[in-house]
């Protein structure tokens, strides 16, 4: 659904040069009692990307969302917003808006009550106000539920009112705390699409936190990888999937084989780990001849899976290692059976050490 | 009722069961209970209806009709014969309206009071303190439930005495306490009627989810504004459950006056002192509190706050 193709645009921060940071964090630290949620972090966001925050629960990138925010307050190091230093400013000192995970909006007010709220804080004049809550609300294309109360909305109607409150304040930096993660997958897919057009229309820096591996590689320019507090890599989503710079990457960003030992030994002549992502594998009869520029092992097919647009090969090589293989179904396949003999192939460039 | 299913269709038919045959007079019973839903239903209310049919609307039933009733000025004896004199005299004796309207004043001003004090509390117990911090409080608010009633006032009485703990402490401040009267007896109780205000709005508070405040301030909203616009508004049923306590507890209340009021006459000291004198007349201004908490139920209801009840 293109949400945004007829709906008003507003109108791009541009006072920002591009050369400045929308966001820069300086060895940003936070600890609750023992525990060191975020560990000196660095990390600069620039003006008009969509940022992904990509971790597992527990990683500190919803921490380092609510610092953004300054609903948390770091135990150490600098966050400048635009390069005004905010590290201590409370949240309404702040030109960045959230959209929280289970939504936040005031049950006791309509919709376009809630919408309006920010403008009111700021004193806008009536009639400002009501233009600009109706252009929030054609926006997200929902006019019409403009004086119904949050419990009478929808999911997914919730999220975009959410969406609607933040934006129609046009701070510099929008922060999204896991938006969609209440939402069921279709309706998740369709948001993810509106939220990219979105963001392109109003031209604001969106920051946004995921658990979700293939949500931040769709939706963003460039996606930060949190691990226990730290960020292990920041890149865009085809350095991290492609080049990823540790093994926790490697494995956390979609399927991957880890290689070790004698196999890897063999694949690039150094005992460091490999990745070898699924998809790169062809499962090749014994007898066929091998490609150039290929590394091919052979393996016996141990179990297959079936699922879809894709089968998927569990596969024993000679040297025990397991390898997964997946196969785009309707492509030209080997049909192995389980239990033969195969030759596992794939370009030698795909051997990526970690 | 839903727990009252009616019995299955077969329930008439033999049993056959694995089950060994019970007989005993209870089976027989429950048996015979089983399949008669209404039986059931009325063998679990016939106390509660007596209890509330007979003893306790039919006491204030007593106590109208007894406000219709005559006392002979010379014997005090009471006759049994209709008259709208008592209530005649309660609405147009400047002594009595005065009472009345200074009760109500003292019973708002004890709510006023209550949630004023309950409203910080409650957010400090339900989003700042420590679990540990938060059970403290708790016990602390209920604690003045677990006392005597007159005990409590007793120690207020000493509390506001003249010269007693509350001028010694005002005193390097060069002011002493206001002694008995109307603010002691507002004190006194907003302080006896306390937990009913803070508990709910307590509980209240704890059911806001964090977020919403996290919103507020995100939205450009100060801590005051949060409270003002946010809280206050989803607490509005919790301080009207409240207030219904805080309100018609004080309205009907006369010991505290007896004992902290000094000079300051309410409902209740006007009624205690023509309960032998005057029953009639006593009776007349003790409908004037219930008719007073009606109207305020009503009101209450019409914010629709009483729907979560």
């Amino acid at each position: 659904m293109p949400a945004t193709a007829t709906s008003p645009k507003l109108p791009v921060q541009a006072e920002n040069s591009r050369s400045t940071p929308a966001i820069s964090l300086q060895q940003v630290g936070k600890s609750f009692g023992d525990f060191d949620a975020v560990k000196g972090l660095d990390l600069e966001i620039r003006t008009g990307e969509f940022f992904s925050l990509l971790g597992p629960s527990g990683s500190g990138k919803t921490t380092v969302l609510r610092m953004i925010a300054g609903f948390e307050l770091p135990t150490s190091g600098r966050i400048e917003l635009g390069g005004l230093d905010v590290t201590n400013a409370a949240p309404f000192e702040r030109d960045v808006n959230t959209v929280f995970q289970d939504y936040a909006l005031f049950p006791h007010l309509t919709v376009a009550q809630n919408v309006e709220y920010g403008l009111k804080l700021r004193k806008l004049p009536k009639a400002e106000r009501t233009k600009r809550v109706a252009e929030a609300l054609e926006m997200i294309q929902l006019p019409q539920v403009a004086r119904r109360l949050p419990s009478q909305l929808s999911g997914g109607q919730r999220q975009r009112i959410a969406l609607a409150r933040a934006l129609v304040l046009r701070p510099q930096v929008l922060l999204l705390d896991e938006p969609l993660g209440a939402l069921d997958k279709q309706l998740r897919e369709q948001m993810q699409i509106e939220l990219k057009a979105i963001q392109r229309d109003v031209g604001i820096t969106f920051v946004f936190v995921t658990h979700d591996q293939e949500e931040a590689l769709t939706l963003s320019d460039r996606v930060a990888v949190f691990n226990e507090g730290k960020i292990d890599q920041v890149g865009s989503p085809s350095d991290l999937y492609e080049r990823p710079a540790t093994r926790f990457v490697a494995s956390f960003l979609g399927n991957t084989n880890l290689i070790e030992g004698s196999l890897a030994q063999e694949l690039t002549g150094s005992p460091a780990l490999v990745s070898l992502r699924p998809e790169h594998i062809v499962v090749r009869p014994l007898e066929s001849a091998q490609e150039s520029a290929t590394s091919a092992v052979t393996a016996v097919i141990e179990e297959i899976v079936y699922t879809g647009p894709t089968t998927r090969y569990m596969a024993r090589t000679d040297h025990g290692t397991r390898l997964i293989v997946q196969e785009q179904n309707g492509a030209s396949s080997a049909g192995a059976a389980r239990g033969s003999r195969v030759r596992l192939e794939w370009p030698t460039r795909y051997n990526y050490t970690v | 009722m839903t727990a009252l299913k009616s019995p299955p269709d077969t329930a008439a038919a033999p049993i056959r069961s694995t089950a060994p045959a019970r007989n005993s007079l209870g089976d027989k019973i429950s048996r015979y209970l089983y399949v008669r839903p209404k039986m059931r239903v009325t063998g679990l209310l016939l106390l509660p209806l007596l209890w509330l049919g007979v003893l306790y609307i039919g006491s204030l039933a007593l106590l109208f009709i007894t406000a219709f009733w005559r006392t002979d000025s010379f014997t005090s004896k009471v006759i049994p014969a209709f008259t709208l004199e008592n209530f005649t005299e309660i609405l147009t004796q400047p002594a009595y309206q005065a009472t009345a309207l200074r009760t109500i004043g003292i019973a708002l001003a004890v709510t006023v009071l209550c949630a004023a004090l309950a409203l910080p509390l409650g957010l400090y117990m339900a989003k700042v303190a420590s679990p540990r911090m938060r059970a403290v409080l708790a016990i602390g608010i209920t604690l003045p439930l677990w006392a005597g009633y007159l005990v409590k006032v007793f120690s207020w009485r000493i509390t506001f005495s003249t010269g007693g703990p509350l001028d010694w402490l005002l005193a390097p401040f060069g002011a002493t306490g206001p002694g008995y009267g109307t603010a002691a007896l507002v004190v006194t109780l907003a302080y006896l009627w306390f937990p009913y205000m803070a508990v709910p709005v307590y509980s209240a508070f704890r059911q806001i989810p964090d977020n919403l405040f996290d919103a507020s301030a995100d939205l450009g909203a100060r801590s005051w504004a949060t409270v003002r616009t946010v809280a206050i508004p989803l607490l509005k049923p919790a301080f009207i459950a409240g207030s219904i306590f805080t309100f018609s507890l004080s309205l009907g209340d006369y010991i505290a006056a007896q004992f902290v009021g000094g000079k300051t006459q309410v409902i209740g000291t006007v009624i205690a002192s023509n309960i032998n004198l005057n029953p009639p007349l006593a009776a007349a201004f003790g409908i004037v509190p219930i008719v007073v908490v009606v109207i305020y139920l009503f009101l209450a209801r019409k914010t629709g706050a009483l729907k979560a009840l």
